[in-house]
């Protein structure tokens, strides 16, 4: 698989096939989500692309009022909160992503380190339709 | 780190800066005019303005905020020094901290005896929704962005790990809110130099007036911790716990060590520089404080030969009020987790032992982005040459500190200044 760039652009890719993938150093065997191309602990550049188990636990959140225009555009905002959070990944590495399954109404009881499993999140339909990362609360 | 010393010393002989606010139909280069005049005004020996031998200038966005890209030349040409060199500097929110930065080097290097120095934004022409996305793209916009993370939302995530870190209360966030609209109040300078009191107090006087049911704060944190007062913009950060959306411009004169009593009775020696730069907010070891800070001010102290107890007052990046706890301990003033206990117990007020933005920061102030780095340096000019008028700070100050934060710690920068 390693012919692939590690581009945004094959993350999302992947993503559409609902599949999380990382990179790893074959050398130092650190794991990196979102893919890098070069292994900043080792130096290394001949990284390889790995698929991820997709369990994690929450490490930080905000639940959002005040949101962007793409989130608007997908019905987010005041009336509509949602959570983003930053999810530790059972690999080791941190990747930002949307928190499904949370009391956005009551954001002071999310509990940082709760356990997510990863999630896909559709918007968008036909050419458009695009695939974004998510992480949903393990009931 | 191998070379902690400039090769040559670098002095502060003039500072100026516009007011800060929301100004409809004044542009980048007429608030850079403002900046550039009052920065003539406190060359205390006079300037010939010809002598500049070139211009950084800091600038987040001007491309997104008012459809203006290369603005460094026009800010040349408005203030008449074309042809002289005029750079840009991007590094978002610390863009001027970084031109601060970058004007001293070239000066260090021998290049040239006078550098000015600018920061310039013009935020409000723009809807809310798109300042947002603007200044989301100080954030990466490939894996932050797409999960809905907003500024207030990266800086709030931050917020959560440190409550959970170290058991911070909300209460902690709104006293830094309130304690810089405290120390705005007594800037002429700043865009909502109004105690909280004061907001309270008219909300309740305009409710009055309409005939409206009147709201029975007892506090001023009960208004702040109040849903309908002070609205949730990304939870746990609400209204008063953010910046607003600003104009400004500051302007900074720089001139080489040995020139800088031909200028000023009082100048500020740059004593220490440190610049540091990260990753995404989700890639760094820690997301309870920023790493960039921390090297950057390790490297600024390191320079200084001075430690985080020597320093006066510093100007912090608060952009948000975690953002100040977070910067107090970054600059090593209180320990990883003690900085909340600080802002509750009131050692980061005009009155306490490390007195924190004192000009009302970025949150009283306001917050132009590529003007903040810049303007904070404005302060420093002011407090310790004894000059800040009401807010003066007693006694003899010696060194003071600026901290300069770009996006959520992908870029920092750190100066320190001395009045020898």
């Amino acid at each position: 698989m390693s012919e692939i760039s590690f581009t945004g652009t094959a993350f999302y890719e992947f993503l559409k096939e609902h599949k999380l993938m990382g990179s790893h150093c074959p050398h130092c065997g650190t794991v990196y989500a979102p893919p890098r191309p070069f292994c900043p602990t080792c130096m290394a550049a001949d990284l390889e692309w790995v698929e991820l188990s997709g369990a994690g636990k929450l490490a930080s959140y905000s639940v959002i009022a005040i949101a962007p225009t793409a989130m608007l555009e997908a019905g987010y905002g005041r009336e509509n909160l949602y959570c983003s959070g930053v999810v530790e990944l059972a690999e080791g590495t941190r990747i930002s992503a949307q928190i499904l399954g949370v009391d956005v109404a009551h954001p002071e009881n999310i509990v940082i380190g709760t356990p997510v499993k990863v999630a896909f999140i559709e918007r968008g339909e036909g050419e458009a339709r695009k695939t974004f990362l998510g992480f949903e609360v393990i009931a | 780190m191998a070379r902690t010393k400039l090769s040559r010393g670098v002095a502060v002989v003039g500072a100026g800066m516009s007011k800060f606010g929301a100004f409809p139909g004044l542009a980048t280069r007429d608030l850079f005019v403002d900046a550039f005049k009052e920065m003539l005004a406190s060359v205390d020996k006079g300037l010939d303005a010809r002598d500049i031998e070139a211009l950084y200038i800091g600038n987040f966005s001007s491309d997104l905020f008012e459809g203006q890209a290369h603005v460094a030349p026009i800010m040349a040409d408005w203030v008449g020094l074309t042809p002289r060199p005029a750079t840009r500097v991007e590094d978002a929110c610390a863009s001027s901290g970084v031109a601060l930065r970058e004007g001293i080097i070239a000066i260090a290097s021998g290049l040239y005896d006078m550098v000015l120095v600018g920061g310039i934004e013009k935020m409000t022409d723009l809807p809310t929704a798109r300042v947002t996305d603007t200044l989301a793209t100080a954030a990466d916009v490939t894996y932050e962005t797409p999960a809905g993370f907003t500024f207030p939302g990266l800086y709030a995530s931050m917020a959560t790990a440190y409550m959970a870190a170290y058991g911070a209360p909300l209460e902690a966030f709104l006293r830094v809110g309130l304690k810089n609209h405290e120390h705005g109040a007594l800037n002429p300078k700043a865009q909502f130099g109004q105690r909280i009191s004061d907001i309270m107090e008219a909300r309740k006087a305009s409710a009055a007036k309409k005939g409206k049911p009147i709201p029975t704060w007892v506090d001023e944190m009960a208004f702040l911790m109040d849903e309908r007062a002070n609205p949730t913009i990304a939870w746990p950060m609400r209204l008063y716990d953010c910046s607003p959306i600003s104009d400004g411009a500051a302007a900074v004169l720089l001139v080489s060590e040995e020139l800088a009593t031909r200028f000023s009775n009082a100048p500020l020696y740059v004593v220490g520089s440190g610049q540091a730069s990260d990753g995404a907010t989700h890639d760094r070891p820690i997301l309870t404080g920023i790493p960039a800070a921390q090297r950057a001010a390790q490297m600024a102290y390191a320079m200084a030969g001075i430690t985080p107890a020597d320093i006066a007052l510093a100007e912090v990046h608060d952009c948000f009020t975690i953002a100040e706890i977070m910067a107090t301990e970054d600059l090593g003033f209180f320990a990883p987790g003690e900085g909340w206990k600080a802002a509750i117990e009131g050692r980061t007020a005009r009155t306490g032992d490390h007195p924190i933005n004192v000009s009302g920061g970025l949150k009283s102030k306001g917050h132009p982005v590529g003007a903040s780095g810049a303007g904070q340096v404005i302060e420093i000019w002011k407090q310790l040459r004894g000059e800040a008028g009401v807010r003066q700070l007693p006694g003899s100050l010696r060194f003071g500190l600026t901290h300069n934060v770009g996006g959520t710690g992908q870029t920092c920068a750190v100066h320190i200044f001395e009045r020898r």
